[in-house]
This record gives structure tokens, sequence and C-alpha cells, in this order.
């Protein structure tokens, strides 16, 4: 209840700071960038605490070894359909990728399968999701929801049409172990406990990514207030062909959280980037990661590794220009 | 007593070092703590997220840093 009177007194405040407070007159840069920032910025968090909350809790109802138990030895497409849904609820950082790989593998989950899985879960982040349904509403929400899945899906059936398996590291199929333990501990888990993960999940996730978010929404509060209407329309605009191909390698090397980006990314769709450009952009931040790759070295070779970014890459590319050619 | 904590050096696995250190001391346990770190051993224990910990080589908790009162509570059951 306090939570949605705050909310919904967030655009009147920022209106009063900037014009009655500051005695600022609206109608220049500096107000519209300041009023962006007030306005954007404490929703923006609110949100993002609720949300964080509320998943951490859902959460906690999904293990990977239930994942894993439900996905060994699925058919090849139904089972990417799957595992890229796995993959969005499960808890899940990239610091467990390699014993979350291994487990998978080893345990008769198709290579191709875990990769839909590994490949969904960053991308398709909740945090992402629900500040694009904040900021944009619900059709831009289910159009990166339904991209992400896609994407995951395809480029996962992709790699295990292509018979990678020899490119895995030899000694991860050596040592696989008969598959047995599943922790019957999270069945049981009581409320208390699950509501203590929802509030850790809000301490951990927004007291890192705030700083980041904050710095986000300046710049976005920068390029709304400075750039000019439609500057951005030529060169990120659905016209220039090479806007999408573009947004996605500039994505692989720039590693951010969703929260950071989106603020990012609204500024400039305000400014007439193209709405397939502006995604393909955000996903590729979020999707492909160089500290990541990183860690999968420890276990794919590195053709592997390259397939994966070039296969994602090439997923995120197609989604971007279709979107531009379809809106 | 033999407890693991097991992951390969993310800030969840110092913190559920710190957590088990302090329950340890707590409860008064003799118990050898030990990390678990290299991908191989990580493996035989069939944890899949890490942040997890095993008392007597049985994964008692995985994927989340525990509170000091759950892990007294496993230490003294």
């Amino acid at each position: 209840m306090t939570w949605w009177l705050v909310y919904q007194g967030l655009s009147p405040f920022a209106k009063w700071v900037t014009y009655s407070l500051f005695s600022l007159s609206p109608g220049t840069r500096l107000t519209s960038a300041l009023e962006f920032f007030l306005y954007e910025a404490p929703k923006v968090l609110m949100l993002l605490t609720l949300v964080v909350f509320v998943v951490g809790v859902f959460r906690s109802f999904f293990t990977p070894e239930r994942a894993r138990g439900f996905l060994a030895g699925k058919r090849e497409f139904a089972g990417n359909g799957m595992a890229a849904l796995f993959g969005t609820v499960t808890p899940f950082c990239s610091c467990s990728a390699v014993p979350l790989f291994i487990g998978f593998v080893t345990a008769g989950v198709p290579l191709g399968v875990t990769f839909s899985f590994l490949i969904s879960a960053p991308m398709v982040n909740e945090v992402a999701l629900v500040l694009l349904y904040g900021l944009f509403g619900w059709k831009i929400a289910a159009i990166y929801l339904g991209m992400g899945l896609a994407i995951a899906m395809i480029s996962g059936w992709a790699i295990g049409r292509m018979g990678m398996e020899r490119y895995v590291e030899e000694w991860v199929f050596a040592n696989a172990v008969a598959e047995s333990g599943v922790i019957p501990e999270e069945q049981g888990m009581p409320w208390v406990v699950r509501f203590h993960l929802g509030l850790d999940a809000v301490r951990d996730i927004v007291g890192k990514v705030w700083p980041y978010l904050l710095a986000g929404i300046a710049v976005g509060a920068g390029i709304h207030g400075y750039v000019p209407e439609n500057f951005l329309a030529s060169v990120m605009g659905a016209d220039a062909w090479w806007s999408v191909p573009l947004a996605v390698l500039l994505g692989i090397p720039l590693y951010s959280n969703a929260a950071g980006i989106i603020p990012i990314v609204q500024a400039l769709l305000g400014k007439g980037a193209a709405l397939g450009t502006a995604l393909a952009f955000m996903m590729s931040v979020i999707g492909l990661s160089l500290p990541e790759m990183v860690i999968l070295r420890k276990v794919l070779k590195p053709r592997l590794i390259i397939t994966f970014a070039g296969v994602v890459g090439t997923g995120i590319l197609i989604v971007g220009c279709l979107f531009n050619l379809v809106m | 007593m033999k407890i693991a904590i097991v992951g390969s050096g993310c800030p969840k696995c110092r913190q559920m070092a710190e957590v088990v250190h302090e329950a340890v001391a707590k409860s008064g346990v003799d118990a050898a703590i030990a990390k678990v770190e290299d991908i191989r051993e990580i493996m035989k224990l069939q944890v899949l997220i890490t942040p997890a910990l095993a008392i007597d080589d049985e994964v008692k908790i995985s994927g989340r840093v525990p509170t000091v009162e759950e892990v007294t509570s496993l230490l003294v059951p």
C-alpha cells in the first residue's frame, strides 16, 4: 500500500522539485534532464526492489537439480524449449556456470539443451523484464521475453545439431559420476527461509546494482535532455541496415547488468533509435559477456566458445533485424 | 566432523565461509573446515550451484548462503 502511494506520487514530486524547489523554467535542456532523473531514479529503484524480492521468493521453488532431472534424456526440440524456460526461473550465477554445465552434460542432458539453459539464464532476466515493463509497458516486455526465449531455444538447438561434443574438454566426460544426488532440502523449505532468500536477493542485487542503475539513468537523462530529438534516427534507426550488427558487436565486450543498460535503452528509443536495434544492443550486453566465456573456457574448447558466441550473436542479429522490418 | 565449503571463490562462497566459522565457534563442535575449490572435487560432491555446504561428504545446502542459526542446527542435531 505505502509502496503504491509513494510510487504514484513520484511524477508530481519530480516536477515539483525541478520547477518549484529549484525554480527552473520548463523547456530547457537542464530541467528536462533533471526532471527525467528525479522521476526515473526512485521509480526504477522501487520497482527493482519489489521485483527482486518476489523473484527471490519464487525462485526458491526451482532448483537446478530439479531442472536437470526433468531435462535428462529429453528429445532435442522440446528439450530446448523446456531448458530455455527453466533457465529463466532457476537461480543461477555465472560463477556456477561450470559445475552446472558439467552436472547437466554428464547426467545425460544433451549438449544443445544444456546450452539453451545457459543462454536463457542471463539473457532472459527478471530485472530486465520488469524494468522494461515499468518503463515501456507490457508489449515491449513481452517482445523481449519472446525474443530471449526464442534465441535461447534456437541457438541451443543449432549448437546441438552441429555435433560439437568433441569440443568439450575430455576430462568432463571422463569424470562422469553416476547421477544420484538430488538434494531433498529445497522441497520442504519453510516460508521463513523463502522470505529470507527474497530479502537476501534484494540486499545482494539492489545493493550491487544501484550505482550502475543511477549512472545508467544519469546517462539516459543526459541523452534525454541534450541529444536532439531524432538525432539517432539516422544512426540507429530502422533504415540503417548496419545498425543492428553494430549494436550486437558493441554489446559483446560491454558488460553491464540489465539494470544499468535499460535506462540507456530507454533514452536511445526516445531519440529515434529503432526498437529492434535497441533491444539487440541490450541483449548482446547482458546475454553475451566476456567474463562468462572466460569461465566456460575451463570446460569448453575455444572453438565451441566461438561457436556459442557466434550462434547467439547471429540469433540476436536476426531477431533485431526482423523487428526493424516488421515494426 | 568434516565441513566442506564448496565453490571456487565467488563472493557468496566467502560469505558462507564466514557464517560457517561463526557457527562452529558458537556451537563449540570439533570440526575441520575445508574449502573445496577444485572443479573435479566439486563434481564428486554432485554440486550444481555454488556455494554449497557439505558435512561429512553429504551436501546439506546448495546455491545460497545460510544463516548462522541454520548452520548451527546442522552441526548440533
